[in-house]
């Protein structure tokens, strides 16, 4: 079984090595097929940053009325707490609040004087509300809206903004549903053109599986230095793909994060870099294997 | 050794290629296959090595039943034969060398066994100084030479030749028949099939003469008659 091993390895290399041009073409494909692979899955980070990014803008601040007391709020933000829709409550106090808006118009004289002139703080305590999605604001509002709760507040900022939460809420969920969708049909094609490339590459080959046959090798023999050459179209595409797309990465990088804010690309694929290599060694290798098998299968009849 | 029970091929599309066909080959036989193109001769030898299956009738080789092998069992059985076809055949991507040595390494022998004995069975046809040269750097019948180097060199229990000097010169035709009377000497049995009415009458062995499919003639010194 050793020699048979080493036999197929080392036809497997030989063969790579003699069909120089086939096996260049057939690297070039498997290599743009890497390259759209690394870039479905870059693209994957830049779509799950941007959606997280506009997700981190939504949330829905209630104000309660000034007569409500410290203590009734914070029970209202543990209750609130234990929805299963929502992600964090803040709590802002009536002075935190006078504070920030102080800090807020500093350069403003007129509203300063007159805050100052006032006795009592006119501003109400709020709890900024994170919901785990965007679309579970809805079921939110309605709780809060309830009859027991309603007497404390004053206000509550979804109404009021409703429709954009909602708006941001479908563009998150197109933006996730979207890239899966042109994730999947793009490594489909990708694919489908690895497999059909490397068909050829074994039809070209069909009369010396036919002569091998006659001589009297096994099938494995025949078939092994077929998926040695797959396997190694595979490895080089990968090498080859990540060698093009470091670059393109580093040079792209800072103008995304200008785009959405506290994504670094080139450092993600920096520290990534090695999960992405086995990535696309398993994709090309898998699809170079089972597209090599496959299409010497039908000529190892006879 | 190699027996023909009443086979018949017949083609959907190219109707009888053989019609009960019958005779029997003993072991060390030099049997020459005669006949026009499209006579049955190269059906009765893609039968005898499953390239074809018969409609009818039972091939044996050895202990081997050949109309009955798997598609699994063809390998380990062709290991019994060595096989020249008239386009040669050889695995354009290797060397004289590595195409002889092919024959070895498909049937498991060491790696030190096929570096001592290919050297000498390509000097025994007169290629020892082309070891290295590609199939498309010989001429055709250095590369038939090739092809009977790999036929031999396993030591297969018959050699069958298809029309082996099909694209050669007289030159070069009877130094491919030498090498395969050689071969037989050695006790080898051999199958030669052709269509050179020369050839035939020269070696003045076997002769089974095919037409239209069907066996018209099998004589034990025979000369090329097609009527």
């Amino acid at each position: 079984m050793f020699t048979i091993i080493s036999r197929i390895l080392h036809f497997g290399a030989k063969n790579f090595w003699r069909n120089g041009w086939l096996s260049t073409a057939t690297v070039a494909i498997m290599t743009l097929a890497a390259l759209v692979f690394v870039g479905l899955v870059m693209f994957g980070v830049v779509t799950h940053a941007a959606a997280s990014a506009i997700e981190d803008k939504i949330d829905i601040s209630v104000y309660f009325k000034t007569t409500t007391s410290e203590d009734q709020i914070l029970s209202i933000q543990k209750s609130l707490e234990q929805l299963s829709q929502v992600a964090s409550v803040d709590y802002v106090s009536q002075a935190q609040a006078l504070t920030t808006f102080q800090q807020q118009h500093a350069n403003n004289q007129t509203i300063s004087q007159a805050i100052s002139e006032l006795d009592t703080n006119p501003l109400e305590a709020s709890l900024n509300i994170k919901a785990k999605d965007p679309s579970q604001y809805g079921a939110i509002d309605q709780y809060l809206s309830s009859s027991s709760l309603s007497q404390y507040i004053d206000s509550i900022s979804y109404s009021q903004n409703q429709s954009v939460i909602n708006r941001l809420a479908t563009i998150v969920r197109d933006v996730n549903v979207g890239g899966w969708a042109i994730t999947i049909f793009l490594a489909l094609v990708a694919g489908l053109v690895v497999f059909n490339t490397i068909r050829l590459a074994i039809y070209s080959n069909r009369e010396e599986i036919g002569i091998m046959r006659l001589v009297g090798a096994s099938n494995l023999l025949v078939r092994g230095p077929y998926i040695v050459e797959g396997v190694l179209w595979g490895a080089i595409a990968a090498v080859a793909s990540l060698i093009l797309v470091a670059p393109a990465v580093y040079f792209v990088s800072p103008y995304l994060a200008a785009f959405i804010p506290g994504l670094d690309i080139f450092q993600y694929f920096y520290t990534n870099i090695a999960f992405l290599f086995l990535y696309q060694l398993l994709f090309g290798c898998v699809i170079g294997v089972f597209s090599s098998s496959w299409a010497v299968q039908r000529y190892l009849k006879n | 050794m190699i027996v023909f029970q009443g086979v018949s091929k017949h083609y959907s599309d190219r109707g009888i290629a053989l019609e009960d066909a019958s005779f029997q080959i003993d072991q060390g036989e030099f049997v020459s296959l005669a006949g026009r193109s499209g006579a049955g001769k190269s059906t009765i030898i893609k039968l005898l090595i499953g390239e074809e299956r018969p409609s009818k009738g039972r091939i044996f080789f050895g202990q081997y039943e050949v109309n009955k092998l798997q598609d699994n069992e063809l390998p380990a059985f062709r290991r019994h034969i060595g096989v020249v076809f008239q386009d040669f055949r050889l695995l354009p991507g290797k060397t004289a060398y590595e195409n002889v040595a092919f024959a070895l390494e498909a049937a498991g022998r060491p790696q030190r066994e096929i570096a001592d004995l290919v050297p000498q069975v390509l000097d025994m046809v007169g290629l020892g100084d082309k070891m290295k040269n590609f199939p498309n750097e010989l001429s055709g019948g250095e590369r038939q030479r090739v092809a009977i180097a790999r036929a031999m060199i396993h030591r297969p229990e018959v050699v069958i030749a298809d029309e082996p000097t099909g694209n050669l010169d007289p030159f070069h035709t009877f130094e491919i028949i030498k090498l395969l009377e050689k071969i037989n000497q050695l006790g080898t049995t051999v199958l030669l099939a052709t269509h050179d009415r020369e050839v035939i009458n020269e070696l003045e062995r076997r002769v089974i003469t095919l037409d239209k499919g069907r066996i018209i003639r099998d004589e034990k010194k025979g000369k090329y008659i097609l009527v």
